[in-house]
């Protein structure tokens, strides 16, 4: 599904490299996780993927079912089926959760030449996948993330992934500033979602994120690149042994 | 104190293209009006109070032609349920209008009112006392020779909201307009105003509102890119009355609002709003003058300005609070959204604060697009364009979230909305 070639990426105002050759593919139905120490391109390559601005791709290619990516504009990005839920999602005082979504959802319809989603049938789905993420009615209706606390910003985000049903969900340290129970919350939105047709890419420092959102396969990136990569049992390591060693393993 | 020769020139020239409508009721307060505006002369860019606006298209003899803008979209607040009276070029139109009566208001034109009339005492009176300290000449010629206004007295709860359409169909239309309205004690009022008016339009409203009285006003000035207004507003507010203005303004060469609010009676309460969208050859002036002068009142000025392509926005807004003027609540916000770096935004902040036990906040910003807001949108699915006009709407919320109706709030979302469409082409 997710396929990424020897990607490099350097930040477009400094001249720095950032990303050093990147290889990664992601199967549909499959959950791949990254894991990393501050610093080694976790979130740029979630930016990347995205079409955030600011990076310039060197080298290297990525695609989704075999369509470069790299050259589409986010909109279009996203009508493609990726889908980023940000490390830290914006606040957009002014315009409502609910027409934001809605907005989204029938521009990547329309976009995909699919017919628009009427306000009945937005309504009660919206409603429904809201209600499994406990947010209720009074938070669909405030401005985007305006005032929301760090885990309602979070559960925010997968309700629009849950939304927008997209091919490939890219999660950027979904677990940060979440305690126990709400953590446990957005694993179980993220696997409600799992599904055959769709891949996930976690991006986490933890591996407690892992526990409730089991990995099928688990990257170590440090200074631009994979270094290693293996099993859930992977995590566990980096839990018990931190980077070093798996660090000095491959140097 | 003779006036300076090009001043005294140009006041001349544009008192000499002038005629007073003669007789009745208003005619010493004009006669005192022209004696005024003669001797205060009419603005140049000279004046501090003009700093930012050249006054020069708005004095000079002759209207500058305005073409008429060929569209077939619906006009605002036609969905609205409303007592219309709608001027054309400045000239009623009867046939156009509705019946000028309705359950506890009285409705007359200021070109046929009866000879005796209750306002008689207001005519010129609110304007007069809005003088001081800034001298507002251009409102005092329209006491002088406005040829025709609605006189609108309400003694009760208002049924529906009365609207004002002021429909531009000569190039180049003059049109002088004077309103007064007075809200009695417990009375209630919503005011619509709608339409580019003339070529060139001076409108001047004044409105008392006595104790425990509410006016709403929502007005949509634009359309016609090439018209320039000067509009002025006077009002004085008695105790616990409210009174709320909003003016949504898209399009026009030139358009100066000034808005002058004297807080007489405690617990009062004077909202005035404003957003405007503006695109190129486009120059839009807020300015105004709140005076506290009694207890425990509350005052907000919330105005939000879009400008692209070589737009200029200016905000002029100062809160006096007098002696004695005690538990003052004053807020005051101007921004800009600038759009492109050829737009400009001036503003002109002041507070005069002489009592001692008030909260009084202002601020001023300018700002393009939130880049953060703009990706997290587009990364959802939304393109480029729809989300700037997302972001832009979302700007300029607070200013319209002063309308207190939620359907007049929507009418002019709504406005905004199919202006920004059209701009992306």
């Amino acid at each position: 599904m997710l396929e990424i070639k020897n990607l490099h990426v350097n930040l477009e105002e400094e001249d720095k490299q950032i990303l050093k050759g990147v290889d990664l593919t992601v199967e549909a139905g499959k959950v791949h996780a990254i894991m990393g120490p501050n610093g080694s391109g976790k979130s740029t390559l979630s930016y990347v993927l995205s079409g955030k601005d600011g990076y310039e791709v060197v080298e290297g290619s990525a695609t989704l079912d075999g369509e470069d990516i790299l050259d589409m504009e986010p909109e279009e990005r996203a009508a493609a089926g990726i889908f980023l839920a940000f490390q830290y999602p914006v606040e957009i005082p002014g315009v409502g959760n609910m027409t934001f979504l809605r907005t989204a959802v029938n521009a990547q319809r329309k976009a995909r030449g699919e017919e628009e989603m009427s306000a009945t049938d937005f309504l009660k789905e919206i409603r429904a996948k809201a209600k499994e993420l406990k947010i209720d009615a009074e938070m669909l209706k405030r401005p985007v993330n305006v005032g929301f606390s760090g885990g309602e910003k979070k559960r925010n985000e997968i309700l629009q992934m849950a939304m927008l049903e997209p091919k490939m969900c890219i999660l950027d340290e979904t677990d940060s500033g979440l305690d126990v129970d709400a953590m446990k919350l957005v694993a179980d939105g993220v696997n409600a979602l799992r599904d055959a047709g769709r891949g996930f890419l976690v991006i986490t420092h933890y591996q407690r994120l892992l526990d409730h959102i089991k990995p099928d396969v688990v990257h170590i990136m440090a200074d631009g690149r994979i270094i290693k990569t293996g099993g859930p049992e992977l995590a566990l390591e980096v839990e018990n042994n931190g980077y070093a060693d798996i660090l000095a393993e491959v140097a | 104190m003779a006036l300076p020769q090009l001043k005294q020139d140009a006041t001349d020239a544009r008192l000499a293209a002038l005629e007073m409508p003669a007789g009745g009721w208003p005619e010493a307060a004009r006669k005192d009006a022209l004696e005024r505006v003669k001797s205060m002369g009419l603005p140049s860019g000279r004046d501090e109070y003009w700093k930012y606006t050249r006054p020069d298209t708005l004095v000079q003899p002759d209207a500058p032609k305005a073409a008429l803008l060929e569209t077939d979209e619906p006009l605002v607040f036609d969905k609205v349920d409303r007592l219309k009276i709608v001027f054309v070029d400045g000239v009623f139109d009867p046939e156009a209008s509705d019946d000028l009566a309705m359950e506890h208001v009285s409705i007359d034109r200021l070109a046929d009112a009866p000879d005796i009339h209750w306002a008689k005492d207001l005519y010129g009176v609110l304007e007069t006392r809005g003088q001081t300290p800034v001298q507002r000449p251009l409102a005092t010629l329209n006491t002088a020779f406005a040829t025709d206004g609605v006189l609108i007295h309400v003694t009760g709860k208002a049924p529906k909201p009365i609207s004002l359409i002021y429909r531009h169909d000569s190039e180049a239309s003059d049109a002088i307009l004077h309103h007064v309205i007075k809200v009695d004690g417990g009375a209630e009022l919503t005011l619509l105003e709608n339409g580019p008016a003339a070529a060139r339009f001076n409108k001047c409203m004044e409105v008392e509102i006595a104790n425990g009285g509410i006016f709403h006003h929502v007005r949509a000035q634009g359309r016609d890119h090439e018209r320039r207004a000067a509009t002025a507003i006077f009002t004085r507010l008695g105790e616990e009355s409210v009174f709320k203005s909003f003016t949504l303004t898209a399009n026009g060469v030139l358009t100066r609002n000034e808005c002058v609010i004297e807080l007489t009676g405690d617990n009062a309460v004077a909202h005035v709003a404003g957003a405007c969208v503006g695109d190129g050859d486009f120059h839009h002036d807020d300015t105004v003058f709140i005076t506290h002068d009694a207890l425990n009142c509350e005052s907000r000025q919330v105005f939000k300005k879009v400008l692209r392509n070589g737009a200029t926005g200016v905000f002029q807004g100062k809160i006096l609070v007098k002696e004695g003027a005690q538990k003052t609540d004053g807020y005051q916000i101007s921004q800009s959204l600038l759009l492109d770096e050829d737009s400009q935004f001036l503003a002109k902040p002041e507070l005069e604060i002489y009592a001692d036990d008030v909260a009084c906040s202002h601020g001023s910003t300018s700002g393009a697009i939130d880049e953060e807001g703009l990706f997290y949108l587009r990364s959802r699915g939304i393109e480029e364009g729809p989300a700037t006009d997302l972001l832009t709407i979302a700007f300029l919320a607070e200013a319209v979230m002063e309308i207190e109706d939620e359907a007049l709030q929507e009418e002019i979302n709504g406005r905004v909305e199919s202006w920004l469409t059209r701009r992306r082409g």
